[in-house]
């Protein structure tokens, strides 16, 4: 019994320890797309600088800022990763619990199509993009420019189907699961854009907004579509044992497997390090962290970790965040996120 | 027994009925037996499958290319009164550089670093750091390649690819290509993935930091739910009044064990962490879920062990005059001792395998530093896993899979020593 006793004392003793105890360490949230840039920062800060190695988490950008906007106090996130910017709603829940933030800019992250290396070459645009993801399309032939048009359940099976020009296999399209950042940046920047070629699509967006929404944005649920993980080393394997199957990632992974998996080119543009970064490219995000005001001081080094981070060796064009696959912002870009994070800029919505 | 008959020799017609009847009667035997065998063989041919693609894969993450540099320590990088200040990986770089005395423009010396690692520099400092006389003087020392050229040294990237389809370039090739003809290139056992926390650079990233975690969150665990269990147990099997009140009480306990886990997380979330305010990422608060969630694992076959004890030996002890406290501490706990280990340890190698109740208390995060207690931040093995699957480098590829290996010899030991105990201390009635 006595056995017992010590290990409860013990157990307690450890509680009250730790709730005592001040937090001399990062704690970052957020957006598994920036996860692997925030970690490389992380590290080399660690490395570099007097303070602990920060702790980063990918929760997702959704999650990354409830977490983030939930309060001030050492046990809620410094920072939070964003692959998108924050959204109205999130902001005015932040400042209804008294947290000002700075909102700093990394760079750039395209979103590729891509298939195995020996699958034929996929040259697609938003358009063909949207009628092969879409749960609901406008009747195939129709020109779709008015009230007329009729929507129906996606019918293509085949990309031949969408367009002579595209290749005779079946549409079956590995894409990320309704949590991530990389799918919601996907349906935003691909379907949407590519639904809005159709005049009366273009139209519905001034008139019903949020039916245009879900017209345009809902997946398609016939098995054409499969939710599959998102930078996962699996999806590689899955791409090369099938030449059908093409898979919806963000560029650093296509990077990374240039030699098992090729890019699908959009409107005739590859896509690649210098088409994303000077904007050529058509599917391409901002990615961001948000910095909580009222932690600088209280948790130390957060001001220098930002420095880090903005850093020509970071994020500049050579930086070593490029090698693991950042699109770099242009010079005078950083520059003025960098003089954010140095003046401490409010953001307001 | 005059009287009895042959039906054989009396009745040829019932005879050869009996005979068919017998040959279907083996024929069923035959084939159930070798439906269980078929079960067997595919059991066991989808795990050696499994453990083969397993051990296949994660045998590159053992092993790393090192290459062999002769460093000057000059005191322009690195003085001897204060050496934690020095530059070392620019030393390692200056003597990378007089490897190749033709490469001078700043972009190509910048692609000539790249074929190291960030963390080449490391073994140097810890020299240094440790007999700081070194400085001025000349060492040869083995650095670490960086993971691209690694892998290609290794085979898995094919140089005959045209340069735009692989990740090492041409002029890497010809760098390399030089080194190896200089013998200076060895292949060495990666102790890094021993000896490290996790890290963004795939050859430096280690399973230390996950595997102290997992033991630390596991010894909160057993802390917790041992006694907690054990005593449940003891109180519903042998003190208990056997009515409503606990016969709900067990029905309930038998249906937690089937909770999924995810809940136990979300309960840790909100009570530890929001409710009592335990620090995010902490063994501590992942320790108490798994707790939560290997109670009932505990208390089931416990509670097994107790029943399982012949009534004589209780009747006995009282008879002699012992009171039921003694009964149970002098004679009872310590026979059932064996099933209450064995049930232990297995619902401890459940918990050392869960990573669902984890991610909600934020123990799923890139994580340096080895854990020092349990209050420090910390990540477990299958986390690590899993955050190593989804890092885009090509050579975490083999680190994930070497992980497993870790986890499953981990899982090894403690069933290994479950059976052990069990056939220790087991007594037969």
């Amino acid at each position: 019994m006595t056995k017992v006793k010590t290990a409860l004392a013990f157990l307690i003793g450890l509680t009250m320890a730790s709730g005592a105890q001040a937090r001399d360490q990062i704690e970052i949230v957020g957006s598994s797309t920036v996860f692997p840039f925030s970690t490389a920062v992380a590290e080399q800060f660690g490395r570099s600088s007097p303070f602990k190695t920060p702790v980063v988490e990918a929760t997702g950008s959704g999650g990354g800022l409830k977490l983030f906007c939930a309060g001030i106090g050492l046990e809620h996130p410094d920072i939070t990763n964003a692959s998108r910017r924050i959204k109205p709603n999130e902001f005015q829940k932040c400042q209804a619990n008294g947290i000002d933030m700075t909102e700093i800019m990394i760079g750039f992250d395209g979103i590729v199509l891509a298939n195995a290396k020996g699958a034929a070459a996929l040259k697609l645009t938003r358009q063909q993009i949207y009628l092969a993801t879409a749960k609901m399309v406008p009747t195939p032939g129709q020109p779709c420019q008015s009230e007329a048009c009729v929507m129906v359940a996606n019918p293509y099976r085949n990309w031949r189907d969408i367009d002579a020009s595209l290749p005779d296999s079946k549409i079956e399209i590995l894409g990320p699961p309704p949590t991530s950042g990389t799918r919601d940046a996907f349906q935003e920047l691909a379907m949407s854009k590519g639904a809005n070629q159709f005049a009366y699509l273009k139209k519905l967006k001034k008139t019903d907004k949020s039916r245009w929404k879900k017209l345009t944005r809902t997946m398609r649920e016939d098995g054409a579509w499969i939710d599959a993980g998102e930078n996962d080393n699996l999806m590689v394997q899955k791409l090369s044992a099938n030449p059908n199957a093409v898979g919806v990632f963000g560029f650093s992974f296509l990077d990374q497997n240039s030699d098992r998996l090729k890019g699908a080119s959009i409107e005739g543009v590859p896509p690649s390090f210098d088409n994303i970064a000077d904007g050529a490219y058509g599917i391409s995000r901002s990615l961001y962290f948000y910095v909580k005001q009222a932690h600088i001081g209280t948790v130390p080094g957060i001001a220098e970790f930002v420095a880090e981070f903005t850093g020509a060796p970071a994020s500049g064009e050579e930086g070593y965040l490029i090698d693991k696959g950042l699109i770099p912002l242009p010079f005078s870009a950083r520059q003025k996120y960098r003089n954010d994070a140095k003046n401490l800029t409010k953001l307001s919505m | 027994m005059t009287d009895k008959i042959d039906i054989r020799s009396a009745n040829p017609l019932a005879a050869q009925a009996y005979q068919a009847r017998l040959k279907k009667r083996y024929r069923a035997e035959r084939r159930f037996r070798a439906y269980g065998l078929a079960a067997i063989m595919t059991a066991g041919m989808i795990l050696l499958f499994l453990l083969n693609a397993i051990i296949f894969a994660s045998l590159p993450a053992f092993s790393h290319h090192y290459m062999r540099l002769d460093v000057e320590i000059s005191t322009d990088y690195v003085s001897a009164q204060t050496p934690q200040e020095g530059n070392y990986l620019g030393l390692v770089r200056a003597a990378l550089r007089e490897q190749f005395p033709d490469v001078t423009a700043r972009r190509d010396k910048r692609a000539l670093y790249k074929i190291l690692s960030l963390g080449a520099a490391d073994g140097l400092q810890k020299r240094v750091m440790a007999a700081p006389d070194l400085v001025g003087t000349r060492v040869s020392l083995d650095v670490p390649l960086s993971d691209d050229i690694d892998l290609m040294l290794k085979g898995l990237i094919d140089r005959s690819l045209p340069q735009s389809d692989r990740i090492v370039s041409d002029r890497d090739l010809v760098w390399v290509d030089k080194l190896l003809a200089e013998d200076r290139i060895t292949r060495k056992f990666a102790f890094a993935l021993f000896t490290n926390g996790d890290s963004r650079e795939p050859e430096m990233a280690g399973i230390r930091g996950a595997l102290v975690g997992s033991l630390w969150t596991l010894l909160v665990t057993l802390i917790v739910s041992f006694p907690l269990g054990v005593l449940a147990a003891i109180y519903l099997e042998e003190v208990a009044p056997k009515n409503r009140a606990t016969a709900l009480i067990e029905v309930n306990i038998n249906n937690l064990a089937a909770v999924p886990s995810i809940v136990y997380g979300l309960l840790g979330l909100a009570v530890f962490i929001n409710f009592f305010h335990l620090p995010r990422s902490a063994p501590l608060v992942g320790g108490l879920v798994l707790a939560l969630m290997t109670l009932p694992r505990i208390i089931i076959p416990t509670r097994a062990a107790f029943a399982a004890i012949p009534p004589s030996i209780r009747e006995a002890a009282l008879g002699v005059g012992a009171s039921r406290t003694q009964v149970i501490m002098h004679h009872v706990l310590p026979l059932a001792m064996p099933g209450i280990l064995t049930g232990t340890i297995i619902g401890l190698a459940q918990a050392a395998g869960e990573t669902a109740p984890l991610l909600m208390i934020g123990m799923m995060a890139f994580i340096v530093d080895v854990p020092g207690d349990v209050t420090a931040k910390a990540t477990v093995l299958p986390a690590q896993i899993y955050m190593w699957a989804n890092n885009p480098e090509r050579a975490f590829v083999a680190r994930t899979s070497a992980g497993i290996v870790v986890l499953l010899t981990l899982l090894l030991v403690v069933n290994a020593a479950a059976i052990y105990f069990r056939r220790r201390f087991e007594k037969r009635w």
